[in-house]
């Protein structure tokens, strides 16, 4: 016997595709069960609660979740999200219902061993529900009380050699597309460069010195899978400088019809045969493809490598082998000055495992330095750029300046020089002036 | 209950700590497959929805086998993802950026068993657990937020409004018959934990009531120069009250300048906007994050407002589902939905989707506005 009634929640059972009413359920049922004689260090009927003040706002059209407050693991700023019901009384069991988040691994590929371990701290010392994953990358744990943090960090740390990931103004746990491990469109190692400046900046990512949230995301190529270019502060994506790798044969096996276009993507409806002239050739946005006597030909100074070419024949066209990163600054979603996608910085930077990625971590430092120094409470260094201007970024980053930042050079000549970029200076003899001018 | 110590002890909170360890390393995870061939694969195919093969320079091949989930997941449910990960996957398994899981396999033979079993998987309510599918031209799943299930600022359930469009656009989800992929993505408030602001259809919880002021409260609970720096418009400034005969420090709002984001919310607890009224839902399309042809994109607001309507959310599930159809039946292959509406134009958009254009459509936020303004006689009647 359900302990809530639930009869909004419950018409979300119907339908096909996967019901969190349904799952919840089957947990609430199995706590209640417990099998394993576990001494829940929470509430039993969590999942219940949940349910039970979920309806309520779908009654009520409105929340039911109070503001945070301050709770956390020692040492550590962020990690932990306080939560609390504002109807204790009635849902007692998520009266205090803190969301724990936790580093995923990069790629976020998993061992079963891993999850289940995850999993027995969770039934033990949590609500029994989780995201899998946040929208940041980390694995949420939803739903525990506050005696319980310090147990599940010892846990984590000591069982699992794992750490909580990040909350509150400090880096965020940075995320990757899974690269290398099954894409052969990476132009570089994306999870070994996101696991390397996760560790590197552990100290960043726990203790919140920054203005607001600072967001690393790493794709491996330009199709941008994680949004690296949308939705991170500091977004880096793999590119290229030298030729696509073209194999004719390959090319006329896609033109005859013998391998389907686009990996077979379209395969749900009949386009008619493959046309290259027209759902290669002509879609390029550079025009730098032709097609002529049976030969894919491509000038490749003119590419601007979009991937369509590629991602419609993928057997036949390859990434080039002088490959790297272009950084992009500044991306974030509306709050508080509107969306802004991340603006090109750096065009291209070698990733260089052997020396650390220095040159990378150069470029992060520098631009860290100057928003932590310019950047006012809660501003995005997006926004701090778009105040302060794109070139005194450019500047403080050490990156030098390049026709590629821009898409078109300014519409307004209000250019602010400085006094050494004139002739002269700018200190001047009023009475030298007069000299010349009458008053 | 009695409580169950790990061996942390508070007394002592440094002795034998251990911190700033990071994630474990990845290639902790990877499966046998993946690992040989990391680094060197060749190309890849989608042999049929949700079905993929990846093929090294090896020769080698990876089958991956990817079905959705509601991403709201129990301990349970994610232990039934572990017996099935060992049972045909050596104990391994991923989860992809937009919350499907991917299952490998070295033989096609077992990946097409794996799909059989995962397509016999049910809840007791009757919904798959674990349907297949999300590949190529058609609707993956949706990233989303948290809404009334976790979330202390939301205009609409996260979890709900999903679930209601995942049901009404299932078959694109199980099939790649769309002109090219289609990203819909769900953010229950302005803030947007779930960035979809670069989405071919975005679902957005938005208030359109200002603020309540907890006036008695509010000295107690937030700094006010905190919440008067917090409004990107300056509409909230230091104020006092008098109830009751006493006098309260507090904040005014100039309530024509408030644009619902709610950041002073974020910054003081007394200052709350939901409303069972006033919350619910835009719509916004045309989103891209991807280069592939043209520039990653914004998502444009064409629905302001679509109230919220527990538990399925008829309307806005109506609107998805009437632009997603008449996108399938016009655009050109490849053509992503954005791409779509700028080659017919946006008043023709409007005009194919049977959606009302409103002046709260005509952007009025600042400076980057007057861009989205026309400034040509080049329209379309």
């Amino acid at each position: 016997m359900a302990k809530h009634k639930t009869p909004l929640l419950d018409q979300l059972e119907s339908g096909p595709w996967p019901s969190f009413v349904s799952d919840i359920k089957q947990e609430a049922e199995n706590r209640a069960k417990n099998e394993k004689g576990l001494d829940y260090q929470v509430a039993v009927d969590c999942p219940e609660d949940l349910l039970g003040v979920l309806e309520m706002s779908y009654t009520d059209g409105e929340t039911h979740w109070k503001h945070g407050g301050i709770v956390g693991v020692f040492g550590y700023g962020g990690g932990v999200i306080g939560r609390y019901c504002d109807q204790p009384e009635m849902f007692p069991g998520v009266a205090h219902f803190h969301t724990v988040r936790v580093a995923q691994p990069t790629g976020k590929w998993y061992t079963t061993d891993f999850l289940r371990q995850l999993m027995d701290i969770w039934d033990l010392r949590g609500s029994g529900l989780t995201n899998m994953h946040g929208a940041t990358g980390d694995i949420v744990m939803l739903g525990t009380t506050t005696p319980q943090l310090e147990e599940i960090f010892w846990e984590l740390t000591h069982d699992m050699n794992n750490d909580l990931g990040g909350s509150g103004s400090n880096l965020r746990t940075p995320a990757a597309c899974m690269g290398m491990s099954r894409c052969e469109y990476a132009c570089y190692d994306s999870q070994e460069l996101c696991y390397n400046l996760t560790q590197e900046y552990q100290d960043e990512l726990h203790r919140p010195a920054f203005p607001y949230k600072f967001k690393f995301k790493f794709d491996a190529c330009p199709n941008g899978c994680v949004a690296a270019i949308a939705r991170s502060d500091l977004g880096f994506l793999g590119t290229w400088k030298d030729p696509i790798k073209i194999d004719q044969e390959k090319v006329a096996a896609y033109v005859g019809g013998e391998i389907a276009p686009n990996a077979g993507a379209h395969a749900g409806r009949d386009w008619g045969a493959f046309d290259i002239q027209k759902e290669v050739v002509d879609l390029c946005p550079s025009q730098c493809l032709s097609y002529e006597g049976g030969k894919l030909v491509m000038d490749h100074k003119e590419c601007v490598r979009c991937m369509h070419c590629i991602n419609t024949m993928p057997q036949a066209l390859k990434i080039g082998d002088e490959r790297g990163v272009s950084m992009f600054c500044g991306a974030k979603a509306p709050i508080l000055d509107g969306p802004q996608m991340g603006s090109l910085l750096v065009p291209f930077v070698e990733v260089n495992k052997d020396d650390d990625y220095q040159a990378i971590k150069d470029i992060i430092e520098n631009v860290w330095d100057w928003w932590m120094d310019e950047g006012k409470n809660r501003e995005r260094i997006g926004e701090t750029m778009k105040r302060l201007g794109f070139a005194a970024l450019a500047e403080a980053a050490g990156v030098g300046i390049d026709p590629r930042q821009v898409q078109e050079p300014r519409h307004n000549p209000y250019i602010f020089w400085k006094a050494e970029d004139v002739e002269g200076g700018w200190e001047r003899d009023i009475d030298d002036f007069r000299k010349r001018h009458q008053r | 209950m009695a409580f169950i110590s790990s061996g942390y002890n508070p007394d002592k909170p440094m002795e034998g700590r251990i911190s700033d360890i990071g994630p474990r390393h990845f290639t902790e995870f990877l499966p046998p497959v993946i690992a040989k061939n990391f680094g060197k694969w060749d190309y890849h195919e989608i042999l049929e929805p949700g079905l993929l093969c990846h093929t090294g320079v090896s020769g080698d091949k990876a089958y991956t086998v990817r079905c959705g989930t509601a991403r709201l997941m129990t301990v349970t449910h994610i232990r039934e993802i572990c017996d099935i990960a060992d049972k045909f996957c050596g104990g391994f398994l991923r989860f992809t950026t937009r919350n499907n899981i991917e299952f490998i396999l070295e033989s096609l033979d077992e990946a097409k068993e794996l799909m059989k079993f995962l397509e016999a998987q049910k809840f007791e309510g009757g919904s798959y657990k674990f349907p297949v599918g999300g590949t190529g031209a058609g609707v993956t799943n949706i990233v989303h937020t948290q809404g009334w299930v976790h979330c202390h600022t939301p205009a609409t359930d996260a979890s709900g409004t999903v679930k209601a469009t995942m049901d009404a656009v299932f078959d694109d989800f199980k099939e790649m018959k769309l002109p090219a992929p289609v990203r819909i993505s769900m953010a229950c408030c302005l803030n947007m934990c779930g960035a979809v602001h670069c989405s071919d259809i975005a679902i957005l919880g938005i208030h359109r009531k200002p603020p309540i002021i907890d006036h008695k409260y509010l000295d107690n609970l937030c700094e006010i120069p905190l919440a008067v720096a917090a409004c990107p418009t300056g509409a909230v400034r230091p104020s006092k009250v008098e109830i009751d005969g006493e006098t309260y420090k507090t904040v005014a709002i100039k309530e024509e300048r408030c644009m619902f984001c709610g950041n002073c919310y974020t910054m003081c607890p007394s200052l709350p906007l939901s409303d069972g009224e006033g919350d619910g839902i835009a719509i916004m399309v045309g989103g891209k994050i991807s280069n592939r042809l043209t520039k990653p994109a914004f998502s444009k607001v064409v629905v302001p407002f679509v109230p919220n309507e527990p538990p399925r959310w008829p309307t806005m599930t109506k609107v998805i589902k009437k632009i997603l159809d008449t996108y399938a039946a016009e655009a050109n292959k490849y053509e992503r939905l954005g791409d779509w509406a700028n080659r017919i134009g946006w008043e023709r958009f409007f005009e194919k989707c049977d959606l009302e254009f409103s002046a709260h459509l005509i952007d009025d936020f600042r400076d980057p506005a007057y861009y989205t303004w026309r400034q040509t006689s080049q329209f379309k009647w």
